[in-house]
């Protein structure tokens, strides 16, 4: 590659190349143009809590779901587990009164991982694929939670309020829900992005065949990404609780997609081996936002599935039209070389 | 090749190791799940009150009519080693064009072919985007899953459309005469026995199992991977708009949500029927018998009294086991197949032909 310009300018040319930038700059320009139409939407206290707030919780969940995504699985039982988590929090805290919410964190998260251990070793020893395996444990964990919840459901009162201050406070103008996410998110990048084994779920993602045969724990780290993605779907779960008050047995029905939904739409390639965690991020913050965003600019809220669907598509064509692009380029750089 | 005398022998030892016909018929996934089915209804005619009633039939194949259409267009889909997981939308997509046409003042049956046109161009945009574009169809179709859904929970709020005219719900809810087996099963029928000529006896239905097993070289051979494709989309989202007509009329209830999470039941009857996710493998009886077997299980059950979460966590643990079942099988088998390589490769003198 023929180097031109320093290198403040080739670092800009990174960054506005790289997908991530695109879809900040999406939801710049979406909470731009709410904001413009009703000033409420980001300079009201409310609005302002509201924007960092809601998305948090989908945030984990999407962090978990890009990574099962970068090894070239998918997780499509992370609404269930945080359904399940969500319930055994509460479940918890009336059964065991007194209980520290810290030890609460610890068996949720626990439990989300074990959820999580579940499927990552059907994928990884009975070698199927990840979405049927996570389809049946989509049906199985969430008929657990409605078997076990009956009617029933874990309400404001029954939870102390000191754990529910953890959901619904903040800390200089900044919920302790969107700090917990930033640090996992920046935990998650750092990992991926510095670390030996999250530098080699990307090799696995890129090719599992390679990645096996040029002797990278393939099963090992396959069963992880599960591990963590139902890890944090548990903290998710948690908070969830914290957050609501009120968990019913139907808590995180559809999240799947809304995760699948904010990774993809972030560039994480469905097909395994690109794309990163911050990336995932902002689609979740892009997600939900615009479903805030829609009403104020005239459009009713039903329509948010269809505008997330529409967005889905258009980010996955995008991606394969990037890639033919790049593959073509390679091409033409090996014909100068010659 | 020079000689020909590696290749009888080849021939010879493949013969040798093959196994009598009465044990490929019999010994088959399919034959495993139609035995399963078989040995359920005997069980729960014995021991659950009322399973054997004429009602009981009515209901269970009523209910079970859009799964078991939808599922015929999906068996072909997933044995080229693709996936539709935008059907149930498609069908929540129909029910309220339908019911959105027919509040309109279009006669019925107008409405009814109109909102079936709408679910064949939402295949026709699977089959565009996987074929056309070169996407992934499990990544097309989770994102059409959210348009199509999104599209008809637009269109209708959460309002609900339930005036329908009483000739055509009727003739949705009808019985054969004389028979406790509704109408819907005359259609479905039809359509069961078209599917498995063309998937069992035409060149067309070999070529699907062609594409399944290698993409490349069904391409090679001169099958049109991409136009199959596409017709396979197409196909599966008018079927799934047909069902989506029959779902609003058997319930008169046009809505955005109807039949929400339906892919997932059609998806587990067809791998629980035998069609491998791999592609390449399955047959349309073993899918009927798993949609039955999913069917006739749960409303077993559910007369049984138990409730019907656990009859989803029965319904997960069933889609799991035969995915994991199917792995471990394949496994047991190549172990054999190459403990048998070695024990030959002791005893021949000559070197193995290659």
């Amino acid at each position: 590659m023929p180097r031109t310009g320093n290198s403040v300018t080739r670092a800009a040319g990174r960054t506005f190349k790289a997908r991530e930038t695109g879809i900040l700059l999406a939801l710049i320009a979406i909470i731009a143009v709410a904001t413009i139409r009703n000033p409420a939407f980001l300079f009201s206290n409310d609005g302002f809590r509201d924007l960092l707030l809601t998305p948090s919780l989908l945030l984990l969940v999407a962090v978990g779901q890009a990574i099962v995504i970068i090894t070239r699985n998918v997780d499509l039982s992370v609404g269930s587990v945080l359904g399940l988590t969500a319930y055994l929090t509460g479940r918890l805290f009336i059964d065991l009164p007194g209980i520290p919410p810290i030890l609460v964190f610890v068996v949720g998260i626990g439990f989300g991982a074990f959820l999580g251990l579940i499927n990552g070793a059907l994928v990884a020893f009975a070698k199927v694929p990840a979405l049927v395996i996570t389809l049946g444990t989509l049906y199985i964990y969430r008929g657990i939670n409605v078997a076990w919840a009956g009617g029933d459901r874990v309400n404001a009162s029954d939870l102390p309020s000191d754990f529910r201050g953890i959901g619904t406070g903040q800390l200089l103008g900044i919920p302790f829900l969107t700090i917990i996410a930033a640090i996992v998110l920046i935990v998650a990048a750092w990992y991926l992005r510095n670390l030996r084994s999250g530098r080699e779920l990307y090799a696995i993602g890129s090719d599992p065949a390679a990645a096996h045969l040029y002797g990278l724990r393939v099963t090992r780290n396959v069963l992880g990404a599960f591990l963590v993605s139902g890890a944090l779907s548990g903290l998710a779960g948690v908070l969830y609780a914290a957050r609501y008050g009120t968990v019913s047995s139907g808590a995180g029905t559809g999240l799947e997609l809304q995760a699948i939904g904010a990774a993809v739409i972030g560039g994480v390639a469905i097909s395994g081996g690109v794309g990163t965690v911050w990336g995932a991020a902002i689609g979740a913050y892009l997600l939900l936002t615009i479903n805030r965003a829609l009403p104020i600019v005239g459009i009713e809220d039903f329509w948010q599935r269809a505008v997330v669907g529409a967005l889905i598509i258009g980010a996955i064509v995008l991606d394969r039209v990037l890639a033919l692009r790049q593959s073509r380029k390679l091409l033409e750089a090996r014909e100068v070389e010659r | 090749m020079t000689t020909t005398a590696p290749e009888t022998q080849t021939v010879r030892t493949y013969k040798a190791h093959a196994h009598p016909a009465w044990r490929r018929v019999l010994v088959t996934r399919e034959a495993a799940v139609i035995a399963l089915l078989a040995i359920v209804i005997v069980t729960a005619i014995a021991s659950v009150p009322n399973f054997d009633s004429p009602l009981t039939v009515t209901y269970l194949l009523r209910d079970l009519a859009p799964i078991l259409l939808i599922a015929l267009p999906m068996t072909l889909i997933i044995i080229t080693e693709e996936i539709d997981l935008s059907v149930a939308s498609i069908v929540g997509l129909t029910s309220v064009m339908t019911g959105i046409l027919t509040q309109a003042g279009w006669p019925f049956a107008i409405a009814a072919i109109t909102a079936i046109l709408v679910g064949t161009i939402a295949g026709c945009l699977n089959g565009f985007l996987v074929t056309v574009v070169g996407l992934p169809s499990l990544a097309v179709t989770i994102g059409t899953l959210a348009l199509f859904r999104g599209i008809a929970v637009g269109l209708l709020g959460t309002t609900a459309i339930t005036e329908f005219p009483e000739f055509w719900t009727d003739l949705a809810k009808d019985n054969i005469p004389g028979t406790p087996i509704p109408g819907i099963m005359v259609p479905f029928a039809v359509l069961a026995i078209a599917f498995a000529l063309v998937l069992h006896f035409t060149p067309f239905g070999r070529s699907l199992y062609a594409i399944g097993l290698n993409k490349e070289a069904a391409a090679f051979s001169g099958i049109d991977v991409g136009r199959t494709k596409f017709l396979l989309f197409m196909v599966s989202g008018t079927v799934s708009g047909f069902a989506g007509v029959y779902f609003t009329l058997l319930y008169s209830n046009a809505r955005g949500d109807n039949a929400t999470g339906m892919e997932l039941s059609v998806i587990a009857a067809v791998l629980l029927g035998g069609v491998s996710i791999f592609g390449g493998r399955g047959a349309l009886h073993g899918v009927i018998a798993g949609v039955l077997l999913i069917g006739t299980l749960g409303s077993a059950l559910r007369l049984a009294g138990v409730t019907s979460d656990i009859i989803n966590v029965i319904t997960g643990v069933l889609l799991v086991l035969s995915v994991v079942s199917a792995s471990f099988l394949a496994w047991l088998r190549s172990r054999r197949i190459s403990a048998i390589g070695r024990k030959k490769g002791r005893s021949s003198t000559a070197p193995e032909p290659i």
